[in-house]
């Protein structure tokens, strides 16, 4: 590692908030990563016959092991249960029983069940799906499609606003007025018109948000390209015969960044945010996927169980408020005027004074 | 000098502190002046002078900053812990102050008027046309010119000069009793200099006031103080009658600083052939587009020059004159007409990769200590950049050995070089942007005012340095400056500019001995003059 990246990764360390909360937040995340061997309705491994049979990487049919069905086997079926016990056979089950799409039939009272009643933690939802296996996989998925769309965004917008303030004059002025046009259009409409015409999926939701979201980002990073410009420094690199795209990437982009970075919390947070908000409203993920926005619109239908709410709220708003922290450590990390601590708070404290 | 002192004592400062966080800025500092008498605070940056200068009226950004012990007290009553509403009396009235930047220090959306008239209006209750007439009073007194003109005028349609006067006509609008000036000239023009700090003097006298002038240029405290007080990392080492402070210093820093004035004699070099050879060049922006035809603004008029390997060409004017255009446009940095044989081809007419093999044969040295290095690379990869470039076969082992080589000529530290470059002081960054262009080994050096933005000691420095890898290398440098004592020490050739025409040019010790054309005659007089200590013999004969 160059030292500058150890001072860095000092830096992030020292930003106590921003550091427990990539701890926190990479134990759920890594937990989340692996949710299948976490919460899943099959078996992690079971052994029938002296082989080893592992459902979550290959589909079993029933008359694989000794059944009736030629289709998949339902493990929670006491049946199949009984078909791998039977001649010493075992499974090796994950510690929560259900999938975010499994449907538990055997509740002792109506759905919505309870938190904790008949296995389920955090209760069922009106389907009678495990709220726990739910929010799992629905983080997951939002994390993930919040991480793809910022990757996205930041690619455009940077690469957009680097060119335009870079190079000023007609470039800047045709990119602004299509960055004008562009905002202008109707978000909401478009995406509602455009998932009525395509079958929704996370691919095509990652484009059509992809198409809008980067916005924000040209802007700063324009603004920064245009002042640095003109830096001596950037002139200094000039007379030294460096390249355009060498000047931008090593001299300006660095400095861009950290404006950059300070939108990126809120580029994907926002990106999260609007997949719950789209499949709350309906026009976002296909109804089978596991999806916080559907389970808001479970909860406003299920006001009588306000645990699906209320897990969905403090999973959401512990994520984002991880996701904020996480951003802002590592935008300081970054600036090299936090660099140092004592000498740099001291070298703060005379700045204010007009210089000799 | 000035000797109308009454003997009373207009500010007595006593044992101050003033803390930042957790350093002492000023530490222990005990002085006084007397009415009609002028003190100088004379020390390099972060000697803690303007922090006491801010204390007397309290302006330090509190609670941020705070005295832990002292006093001071100004026109007998006490300063430090008095109720803002007592400060704000003293304000303008007992004591007042003129800063540094006159472009920063006057509201760029009021009107002079209506600056002046504000601090009337507050502190004398003075009705509209009473004050309008007062301000026209003042303006008269600083000399500036067409007064009842000026009334609607905004700060951006002064000069520097004349934004000067103007503050100092707000700072005597209540006549106090004491002028704060903190570098009242150090962002002007030496010619415009000499008029403000007579100005000073002559109002001194008029008025009967006495002046606090906290400076960093030796020659503006010799010309203007009747007693120094010299400060280093805030304590006052030596203080004492201007005259014996500078016929025999006690204090060793006080003599360093004293021995500190670039001197020195340049590096005659063997006349050889000419490395650089510019004819007419010229630059010219467009400037607001008419209807029919577009106006054009020349910052470089039709300049011709020569520069031979080894000597120096000094390009010596005033802000505006044109010369770090002409800095840029010489190394392909700015469009311009013209030609600029260098090394035998003519850079104008060079394609881009052509032009990008030559550049590493030409460098610059850009004045801004901080603006000119990249505050997110590390010294290595600073001064290697122009290698990656134009030497890619390089190993890394053999790079970072040159970049240690080249470090080390320029006097740093070569375990340095994975530090930012905000760790470090202005003349040492000064001088990381030498080893950016020394790694190189280029032949021609432009350095734009290397030494301007730096304390007179470090700049003594720098000229030295610059003439030991001149002798070294024998480098040729086109070394431009508005300062006549370091082009001087460095110059063989010189070049004096005006609005972007060359006003006069041939080699430096005869134009120095004899300048031929009236302009050149004044700047050297300005710049003189402070030396020789005779300001103030002109401006009280």
């Amino acid at each position: 590692m160059t030292p500058i990246n150890r001072r860095r990764l000092d830096n992030f360390r020292r930003n106590r908030r921003g550091y427990y909360s990539l701890c926190i937040f990479a134990v759920v995340f890594v937990i989340g990563l692996c949710a299948e061997f976490v919460a899943n309705d099959s078996p992690i491994v079971f052994a029938k016959g002296g082989e080893l049979y592992f459902p979550v990487w290959f589909t079993y049919s029933e008359q694989e092991l000794g059944g009736e069905l030629p289709t998949e086997a339902d493990y929670r079926d006491p049946y199949v249960a009984s078909l791998i016990e039977a001649d010493g056979g075992w499974a090796l089950w994950p510690p929560v029983r259900f999938s975010y799409n499994t449907i538990d039939w055997n509740v002792s009272s109506p759905t919505p069940v309870p938190p904790g009643q008949d296995g389920h933690m955090f209760g069922t939802d009106g389907l009678g799906r495990d709220l726990f296996a739910m929010l799992l996989y629905g983080f997951r998925l939002s994390v993930l499609f919040g991480l793809g769309l910022t990757l996205v965004s930041a690619t455009i917008g940077v690469t957009l606003g680097a060119m335009q303030g870079f190079f000023g004059g007609k470039v800047d002025l045709v990119g602004q007025r299509i960055l004008e046009v562009w905002s202008g259009l109707p978000v909401l409409f478009l995406l509602i018109i455009l998932t009525s015409i395509v079958e929704a999926n996370v691919f095509w939701l990652l484009l059509i948000l992809g198409l809008f979201s980067w916005m924000p980002l040209v802007g700063v990073v324009r603004a920064e390209f245009l002042r640095a410009r003109n830096f001596d420094f950037v002139r200094a690199a000039r007379s030294l015969g460096v390249g355009d795209f060498t000047i931008m990437r090593r001299h300006v982009l660095p400095n861009a960044m950290v404006a950059a970075m300070t939108y990126m919390p809120f580029v994907l947070t926002g990106a999260i945010t609007a997949l719950t908000a789209l499949d709350f409203l309906g026009f976002g993920l296909p109804i089978d996927a596991p999806s916080m926005g559907r389970l808001l619109s479970q909860a406003k239908s299920n006001v009588e169980a306000p645990w699906i709410g209320i897990s969905v709220f403090v999973t959401l708003a512990v994520m984002l408020t991880l996701l904020i922290f996480i951003g802002e450590a590592v935008r300081d990390a970054f600036d090299p005027r936090r660099t140092l601590t004592g000498a740099d708070e001291e070298q703060a404290a005379v700045e204010p004074l007009p210089r000799v | 000098m000035n000797q109308a002192t009454s003997g009373k004592r207009i500010l007595e400062v006593d044992d101050l502190w003033v803390r930042f966080g957790r350093i002492d800025a000023v530490r222990g500092v005990t002085f006084h002046i007397e009415d009609g008498e002028t003190l100088a605070l004379v020390g390099e940056s972060g000697s803690g002078k303007s922090a006491t200068a801010l204390s007397i009226l309290q302006l330090l950004p509190y609670p941020m900053a705070s005295h832990p012990k002292g006093s001071i007290r100004l026109a007998g009553s006490e300063i430090i812990g008095a109720a803002d509403k007592d400060l704000r009396k003293q304000r303008g009235a007992v004591a007042s102050m003129i800063f540094q930047e006159p472009m920063t220090s006057l509201n760029p959306l009021h009107t002079v008027e209506k600056q002046i008239a504000e601090i009337l209006t507050v502190h004398g209750g003075l009705d509209r046309l009473s004050a309008r007439a007062r301000v026209l009073e003042l303006l008269r007194l600083v000399h500036l010119p067409e007064p009842e003109e000026r009334l609607k005028a905004y700060p951006h349609q002064l000069s520097g000069g004349q934004r000067q006067r103007v503050m100092i006509a707000m700072a005597l609008a209540n006549e106090p009793r004491l002028l704060i000036a903190d570098e009242p000239t150090t962002a002007l023009d030496v010619t415009i200099q000499k008029g403000i700090l007579e100005l000073l003097r002559e109002l001194q006298g008029k008025l009967g006031m006495a002046l606090l002038l906290i400076s960093h240029d030796l020659g503006v405290v010799r010309a203007m103080a009747d007693r120094v007080a010299v400060m280093q990392n805030g304590e006052i080492v030596e203080q004492g009658p201007s005259a014996g402070i500078f016929s025999t210093p006690v204090h060793p820093y006080t003599q360093h600083l004293l021995a500190s004035e670039p001197k020195g004699l340049p590096v005659m070099a063997v006349r050889s052939e000419p490395l650089l050879q510019v004819r007419d060049l010229t630059v010219s922006y467009p400037r607001g587009k008419g209807w029919f035809a577009q106006q054009t603004f020349v910052a470089v008029d039709a300049v011709s020059f020569e520069l031979g390997t080894g000597e120096t060409l000094g390009v010596v004017g005033e802000s505006g004159s044109g010369k770090t255009t002409l800095g840029l446009a010489i190394l392909r940095l700015l469009k311009s007409q013209g030609t600029i044989l260098f090394n035998g081809a003519d850079l104008l007419q060079l394609d881009k990769t052509a032009l990008k093999s030559m550049r590493r044969h030409m460098q610059m040295v850009f004045q801004d200590p901080f603006g000119s290095l990249s505050p997110r690379l590390s010294l290595q990869q600073i001064v290697e950049e122009g290698l990656l470039v134009h030497e890619p076969e390089l190993a890394p082992g053999e790079r970072t050995d040159r970049v240690a080589a080249a470090l080390e000529e320029v006097g740093l530290n070569p375990k340095l070089r994975n530090r930012f470059p905000h760790e470090f002081s202005g003349g040492q960054r000064q001088r990381i942007s030498l080893a950016r262009a020394l790694v190189l080994r280029p032949k021609l050096i432009v350095l734009d005012e290397p030494t301007s933005a730096l304390d007179m000691s470090v700049q003594a420095q720098i000229v030295d340095l610059l003439r030991e890898l001149q002798a070294r290398h024998d480098l040729a440098y086109l070394f431009i400056s508005h300062d006549m004592n370091v082009i001087r020490a460095l110059a063989t050739r010189l070049m004096v500019m005006r609005d972007g025409k060359v006003v006069e040019y041939g080699a430096a010790a005869e134009i120095f001995d004899n300048p031929r054309s009236p302009y050149t005659r004044e700047l050297m007089a300005a710049a003189f003059v402070r030396n020789s200590a005779t300001l103030g013999r002109i401006a009280s004969s």
